[in-house]
């Protein structure tokens, strides 16, 4: 329960998915150049559901249903950014925006940069992202962190009900291209926010349990196996704080450092595969930044380096789990 | 739609309109002599692909476009940057990557940008430009803005799945893009007999319900007749249209090219076709054009072209402080 001053700020419960349909019909009924395009987003009420209702709501311009074509539509809204509108692209999931790897990379990316400063494009591209539906190995991967290599994007992965419904607002009105990726294993759950929720920063990583003994480095769908795995690990006095990064471009060292510095251990979780991952990349800037801050060596929990198969045991073997990140800070801790 | 006949060329032209066209022409085809003497001298770096022999094309179709309207072009774009009237100083300036170039020296010749101008680039992707000109032209729709946005690709781009993605998009929602397709026929080295199956391009706009024609791209009274219908159709109905500007590029691919795929017969026999030359003889048929008026013509074009690469010269250095300036908007 929220409190101020005078006593308790209403709250509502709501669905992750419940608070990004909240998030875009704030943003559209805020400001005019704001619209969402991607495929079944109107008719179909997003595949997902989260634009359920929109399209009745706001009408076919501001609520478009887009033929197949990633790269032409993300490019078309990378256009349409650059002509003065505020659109909001719906990539399906991220493995169908590697057609329009092009456009985001090759463009939305690198425009600003290589026309001297002269064009900005102002486009959001929320995607669906990771895997544990047994929807195998074209719709269950993660490229949050791959997409995060890229200089010129913002990456941001809301994890909480709270930043899946305050995210978007600041992402539209950034003047630079912001890619939001949401865990389809999140739309279902449920959270509490103040009734009158807004927009949240879009900078910084969170602490969400705070501990001395290990720092856990997360985001998104494994936010929450991480602090599944910080309970079972309390029961043995091992105090895990754990951090979600919100945002993976760009990212917020100064929370994980200043945490290292108290915990001196930290165990990376990251739904992408190991190798090259964001994972990799914390990794190394913590090595960088607070080697001497160490008592042993960081440990990752990242997907295994398969693609996602479809059979429920060997999806869930492939995914980091809580019983991994436990194994991976005892090991440490020892 | 489609038009089974090439347009006919426009008659009755006032005099001095001709001898603009004509000095447009000029400046590009001199202005791209000019860079393939920096680049031979290692001033201009990289890639330079060079627009001779398709002057006819930009200039033209230029003649059909308003100031507020949008331009996206491709990586042999300094032909439709001249024609639109950005600085020839400021692109000189940039070829040789000084800051005083029009982005700064960030893009070189494949990416020549305005913002002034509406001039959104020098595009290297082959058919990556089409969906931001789709983009665009939404944008202007939804704004209630009536101006148009020109697309300049190539015979390549046609086969790139963006192109298609990009037609069905503009013909789907009525947006207001004139598809420019300047068809040298090759792509680089590819022949496009041997890309693509159907090599009367304009004939594919009738699979998406847009309007086309095709017109001979080294007559540029032709050309300019051909864009100012193709853009009154989209100005007066609001959907596209595709024009095919059917030309050839005198030199090679860009500075890197042997031109193996090609002879220098089927070459020599384009060049009887220069849009400047014909253009030129065309005039001073008419009585149009003097002798004198040439050579003040080339000694006005001469004199811009040594104060563009003086001014690139002076030119500066953007410091390396600044390299990770712009990769965010600065607030």
């Amino acid at each position: 329960m929220h409190t101020n001053g005078n006593g308790t700020t209403p709250t509502v419960e709501m669905t992750y998915r419940e608070a990004v349909r909240e998030a875009i019909r704030d943003a559209l009924r805020r400001d005019e150049r704001v619209f969402l395009m991607g495929e079944d987003v109107g008719r179909y009420g997003g595949c997902f559901a989260v634009s359920k209702g929109l399209l009745q709501e706001f009408g076919p311009e501001r609520i478009i249903d887009t033929p197949m074509s990633e790269s032409g539509f993300t490019g078309a809204g990378i256009g349409a950014a650059l002509g003065g509108m505020r659109p909001i692209v719906e990539v399906m999931t991220c493995n169908f925006s590697l057609l329009a790897a092009d456009q985001i990379v090759n463009n939305a990316a690198t425009l600003l940069h290589m026309s001297g400063g002269q064009f900005n494009v102002p486009v959001v591209i929320r995607m669906s992202t990771g895997g544990g539906k047994q929807l195998a190995a074209q719709h269950s991967h993660s490229w949050e962190g791959w997409y995060a290599h890229v200089p010129g994007l913002k990456v941001l992965v809301p994890a909480t009900v709270e930043d899946a419904r305050g995210m978007l607002w600041p992402a539209l009105q950034d003047p630079d291209p912001v890619l939001i990726f949401e865990n389809a294993s999140l739309y279902n759950m449920k959270g509490e926010l103040p009734a009158d929720a807004g927009p949240v920063d879009i900078e910084k990583a969170q602490v969400r349990r705070a501990g001395r003994d290990v720092t856990l480095i997360t985001y998104g769908a494994s936010l929450f196996k991480a602090l599944e795995a910080a309970e079972i690990l309390a029961k043995d006095g091992i105090e895990a704080e754990v951090i979600d990064l919100r945002t993976l471009r760009p990212l917020d060292d100064e929370t994980y450092l200043d945490s290292i510095a108290r915990t001196h251990r930290a165990v990376i979780v990251d739904e992408g595969w190991r190798s090259g991952s964001i994972s990799a990349e914390i990794s190394a800037r913590i090595m960088e930044q607070a080697f001497y801050q160490l008592d042993a060596p960081i440990e990752r929990v990242c997907s295994a380096e398969v693609p996602m198969p479809y059979a429920a045991h060997m999806e869930q073997a492939a995914l980091p789990q809580p019983e991994k990140i436990v194994a991976a800070v005892r090991w440490i801790v020892q | 739609m489609l038009k089974d006949a090439p347009i006919q060329t426009g008659e009755h032209v006032a005099p001095a309109h001709n001898v603009y066209l004509l000095r447009e022409m000029l400046r590009i085809r001199r202005f791209e002599e000019k860079c393939y003497q920096l680049y031979t001298a290692a001033k201009i770096r990289g890639f330079l692909h060079l627009y001779d022999g398709e002057e006819a094309v930009a200039v033209g179709v230029m003649q059909a476009l308003r100031p507020e309207d949008a331009i996206v072009a491709t990586y042999r774009e300094h032909g439709q940057a001249l024609a639109r009237g950005m600085s020839m100083a400021s692109i000189m300036a940039e070829l040789v990557g000084k800051q005083e170039g029009c982005a700064r020296g960030r893009g070189g010749s494949m990416h020549l940008f305005d913002a002034e101008t509406r001039f959104y680039g020098g595009n290297a992707i082959v058919g990556g430009g089409l969906p931001l000109a789709v983009g665009l032209a939404l944008a202007d729709k939804m704004q209630g803005w009536p101006q148009i946005t020109c697309c300049f690709f190539g015979d390549g781009a046609v086969q790139e799945g963006e192109f298609h993605e990009s037609m069905n998009l503009a013909s789907l929602w009525q947006l207001p893009v004139l598809f420019v397709c300047e068809n040298n026929l090759y792509a680089m080295g590819v022949p496009l007999k041997i890309s693509d199956p159907v090599v009367d391009l304009y004939q594919k706009a009738d699979a998406y319900a847009v309007a086309a024609s095709v017109v001979d791209g080294m007559d540029v009274l032709a050309v300019e007749t051909a864009a100012k219908e193709a853009a009154n159709h989209i100005r007066t109905t609001g959907r596209p249209y595709f024009l095919e500007c059917r030309t050839y590029r005198f030199r090679a691919h860009s500075m890197f090219d042997a031109e193996l795929y090609r002879t220098k017969a089927e070459v020599e026999a384009w060049k009887e076709r220069d849009p400047i030359a014909t253009f030129s003889q065309y005039l001073q048929e008419q009585g149009i054009l003097k002798d004198a008026d040439l050579d003040r013509l080339e000694q006005e074009v001469a004199a811009e072209i040594d104060e563009a690469v003086a001014f690139a010269e002076a030119g500066t250095w953007e410091p390396v402080e600044d390299l990770e300036r712009f990769v965010y908007s600065e607030l």
